[in-house]
């Protein structure tokens, strides 16, 4: 289709004498976007490790209802910087990463559209994320008033001091902002004119509709947090009063700015999530992924409502009731083509033969969790009950069952699902199954407990506690540190499989998609030749991919 | 013949599972704490009706998960196919369906509820300061206040509640009639707040500049605390309220009483912002200081907003 203008791109590119093997290629300005992909991958990773050591310093806290382990000040620096960080550090970007790395294999292109445009996005990411993190060293600290930054709190600086943790809060946030948009331009090109010949959208995989679905969000919802944390930053620094409340201004506004971006932003983060589970599962199945079309529609479908629900964040902002009864409405409608996607999975991997390998485990425990995740938001959605618990610790469960027991459980799914195409080795599977068990009861010991807790009043964002909601606390806490425990056999798999694991084939679960037709890892150019597409996807019917290749990649860790 | 039994036993399944959902919905009541007004009883029927559609859901789809994990393993380097279906249409619809009428029927049971609730006076009234945007958040005609026995201000700052009550007494401690109407005006001094009892099943925010109502109708006397809801900075964790529902004669009573003997009260924040809690890690940073406010019950019309 716009398979020449992919070829042209060749000409005007960096030399080819990067070797395969040349670690040093990581840590350079690349324009290949597997490079990118990957250096994406790790960053967010450590991230997340950094994002993970708050939590469970806010964790250590919890376990006790008096305050004893943290400071004030401190206890809520730690959950501003950890939401922050996991949300805009580590699930948003690690998409960013693992899309970069899929999407034109998937789409048999030889990069994305705008390769140096992608470098760029990605080189902002790492001194954003630095700048963000050194604020710890500030006089005052980091900023306190939460993920959500809501004013007036977040305007209640050190007096006399310019530069402040929310001042630096800000500029951090928007820095990634830009990264992302830049990100998003690039995606959506891509995807509209790189695709090989034959390659329709409907012979897409799912993972790059709903890849399209998220940076189309990307770039329409984004732009408003952007314009909100700038109207912010003036309010902060240069003494204007848009959300100052005793002086003409509204904070309310900044919450609807905020919201508008901040409620896609979950499918900006979920649909990836999605994507992976509809390659892995067919995959390790055997089966086509049931009712194909309808999974893809439903990508958009949710991009699409997804716009109109932000003001369920806001059921007690002093909202007017039509607009409760409304929002109330369309929030529930995303459950619909949610709840296709989560039949069409279920009926995916029915009568099947299921292959129980790590990538499969990580898919259908994520899968399993978003139920839970999925129903809880429905029951939040409707306006009686979220007056009861918004706030509460049952929101925080809520949401924790979405981007960590689903998102983050997914993750883990492509890691390993694409560790031997990525490079080229596979990794130790009896360390992956330790690794999914200790995730997998670890996450639901974390985070079930705060169900209860939340309809039982405990509030969100509190140091100190009634000690009568202690016992769930110690439950949820000790599952955090078994968590944090659980990234160790994580690690060690990653690296030791990097360096010693044994060399993995093209195709290693036989799985069908472009991305398995190229080596592992591919070329530079992706393919030797760019493929042309006959064929639909999900094509586990087909022989082609039921044939044994004669190799042992099986038994990873004998 | 196979086939029929394979309906029989889906069918079994479905039952055993609406059964245990019920079940599970008839629970939920427990789950929470106990209701003390009017409009917590309706909460909580909503609550008990999305948990057993949500135990149905979950349990269903579940159950087909790990049926597939215990009977549907394939042989080791087996790689054939599963089976080929790649959809069905009929099937398909329906599942798509099916979820619209459900969630557009828990929606509508949601509006109702919402209705009961407004009747019964959760609905706040929003009057504003700010002429400015008068249009938009205007009382309309169904924002029209709802009569009510009492009025009590609640004034509310970082980190301390006091309610002014009709005689102009004020206090730390909120008291209410039971099975009264009572209205509820709330005044923000610096920052966002959320009035929040669990066992009223309600909370709403305070706006500084903004005079938001709520109307209550508590139905079960005892002792309850009130909390702020909405992070409002350092000392968010301390700011609670005692909240009493007592008889009218009780009420009465303490209002007459403690009037002439007021006390002083340790407000939480400044106590501890004066003497710190021994904490393992200390930062030392920046907090807003708590105004310390000297007796805890007094008979003065304060200016606080
Ligand atoms: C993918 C990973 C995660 C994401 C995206 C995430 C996201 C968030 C967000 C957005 C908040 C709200 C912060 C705020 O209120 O300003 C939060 C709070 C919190 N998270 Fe996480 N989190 C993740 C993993 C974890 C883990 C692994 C733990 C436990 C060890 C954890 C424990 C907590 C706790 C205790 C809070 C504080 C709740 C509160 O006081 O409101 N989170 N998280
Ligand atoms: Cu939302």
């Amino acid at each position: 289709m716009t398979h020449d203008s992919s070829e042209n791109i060749t000409e005007d590119r960096e030399p080819q004498n990067e070797s395969e093997n040349n670690w040093r290629r990581y840590f350079s300005f690349s324009t290949d976007h597997k490079v990118i992909g990957v250096q994406y991958m790790v960053t967010t990773f450590i991230f997340f490790l950094i994002g993970g050591l708050l939590a469970m310093l806010i964790r250590a806290e919890l376990i006790t209802p008096q305050s004893n382990v943290l400071d004030r000040p401190l206890y809520n620096g730690l959950f501003t910087l950890h939401g922050t960080i996991m949300i805009f550090l580590w699930i948003i970007p690690f998409n960013a990463g693992i899309s970069n790395y899929l999407v034109p294999l998937m789409l048999g292109a030889r990069d994305m559209a705008f390769p140096l445009l992608n470098a760029i996005s990605f080189w902002i990411l790492p001194p954003s994320g630095i700048l963000l993190i050194s604020s710890f060293l500030l006089p005052n600290g980091t900023a306190q008033s939460g993920w959500w930054s809501y004013p007036p709190i977040s305007l209640q600086i050190p007096p006399g001091q310019p530069i402040n943790g929310e001042f630096i809060w800000i500029v951090s946030i928007v820095l990634i902002g830009i990264s992302s948009i830049m990100g998003a331009v690039n995606f959506v090109t891509t995807i509209f004119w790189m695709r090989a010949p034959g390659m329709t959208f409907f012979r897409m995989p799912v993972f790059v509709w709903s890849v399209l679905s998220a940076q189309l969000l990307q770039l329409i919802n984004l732009p408003s947090l952007t314009g909100a944390l700038i109207l912010l930053l003036f309010d902060l620094s240069f003494g204007t009063q848009f959300f100052k409340p005793l002086e003409n201004g509204d904070p309310i506004i900044y919450q609807h700015l905020f919201w508008f971006y901040s409620h896609p932003a979950v499918y900006i983060m979920a649909l990836p999530a999605f994507g992976i589970f509809a390659e892995v599962l067919p995959a390790f199945s055997r089966n086509p992924l049931f009712g194909y079309r309808s999974l893809a529609v439903a990508s958009l479908g949710i991009a699409v409502v997804s716009i109109f629900v932000w003001v369920h964040h806001m059921f007690t902002s002093a909202t007017p009731s039509w607009m409760r009864i409304l929002f109330m409405f369309t929030s529930m409608l995303v459950a619909v083509p949610t709840g296709v996607k989560a039949f069409g999975w279920t009926a995916t991997v029915w009568k099947s033969k299921l292959h129980l390998e790590t990538p499969m485990l990580f898919a259908m425990g994520g899968a399993a969790m978003f139920l839970l995740g999925g129903v809880t938001g429905v029951m939040l959605a409707a306006v009686p009950f979220d007056i009861h618990v918004h706030n509460t610790y049952f929101v925080v469960g809520h949401f924790h069952y979405i981007v960590f027991n689903t998102i983050t459980m997914a993750i883990f799914a492509a890691i390993y699902y694409w560790f031997p195409k990525i490079t080229g080795r596979m990794y130790a599977e009896g360390w992956g199954k330790v690794h999914f068990w200790l995730t997998f009861i670890g996450a639901n010991l974390t985070f079930f407990p705060m169900l209860p807790l939340g309809l039982q009043g405990m509030v969100r964002r509190i140091s100190s506690y009634d000690p009568r909601y202690q016992g769930w606390n110690v439950i949820a806490s000790l599952g955090g540190f078994l968590l944090g425990v659980s990234i160790l056999p994580f690690i060690a798999n990653m690296i030791g499989s990097l360096l010693y694991g044994q060399r993995a084939v093209n195709n290693p679960w036989h799985a069908t998609g472009l991305e398995w037709q190229t080596t592992s890892p591919p070329p530079r150019d992706n393919f030797e030749e760019i493929p042309v597409v006959k064929r639909p996807p999900y094509d586990y019917g087909d022989p082609k991919y039921s044939v044994i290749e004669p190799s042992d990649y099986h038994q990873g860790e004998k | 013949m196979s086939r029929f039994l394979e309906y029989l036993l889906i069918a079994g399944y479905i039952a055993v599972l609406l059964v245990v959902s019920h079940w599970i919905g008839q629970q939920a009541y427990s789950w929470m704490p106990p209701e003390a007004t009017a409009e917590a009883q309706k909460v909580d029927s909503l609550f008990s009706f999305l948990t057993s559609i949500g135990a149905f859901i979950i349990l269903g789809l579940v159950g087909m998960m790990v049926y597939s994990v215990l009977f549907f393993r394939a042989p080791k380097n087996d790689y054939s196919e599963g089976h080929p279906s790649r959809g069905d249409i009929k099937l398909e619809f329906l599942w798509t369906a099916a979820p619209t009428l459900l969630v557009l029927w828990l929606a509508f049971q949601g509006f109702n509820i919402y209705q009961q609730l407004n009747i019964l006076g959760l609905q706040q009234v929003v009057h504003l300061h700010t002429p400015l945007e008068e249009p938009v958040y205007a009382a309309s005609s169904d924002d029209k206040p709802k009569g009510a026995a009492e009025t009590i201000d609640v004034f509310v700052k970082q980190w301390d509640w006091s309610f002014r009550y009709p005689n102009n007494f004020t206090s730390n401690e909120l008291h209410l009639p039971v099975n009264r109407r009572t209205r509820l005006n709330m005044h923000a001094k610096d920052v966002l707040h959320s009035f929040y009892v669990p066992e009223f099943r309600l909370q709403q925010y305070i706006v500084p500049g903004r005079d938001i109502d709520l109307v209550v109708t508590p139905t079960r006397t005892g002792q309850y605390k009130l909390k702020d809801a909405l992070f409002s900075g350092t000392y968010f964790a301390l700011m609670d309220a005692d909240v009493h529902i007592e008889s009218l004669e009780q009420y009465n009573q303490w209002l007459s009483q403690t009037q002439h003997q007021p006390t002083t009260i340790k407000n939480q924040a400044v106590a501890e912002y004066t003497q710190p809690p021994k904490t393992f890690f200390k930062s030392g940073w920046y907090t807003v200081a708590p105004e310390q406010r000297a007796i805890a019950n007094e008979r003065k019309v304060m200016n606080d907003t």
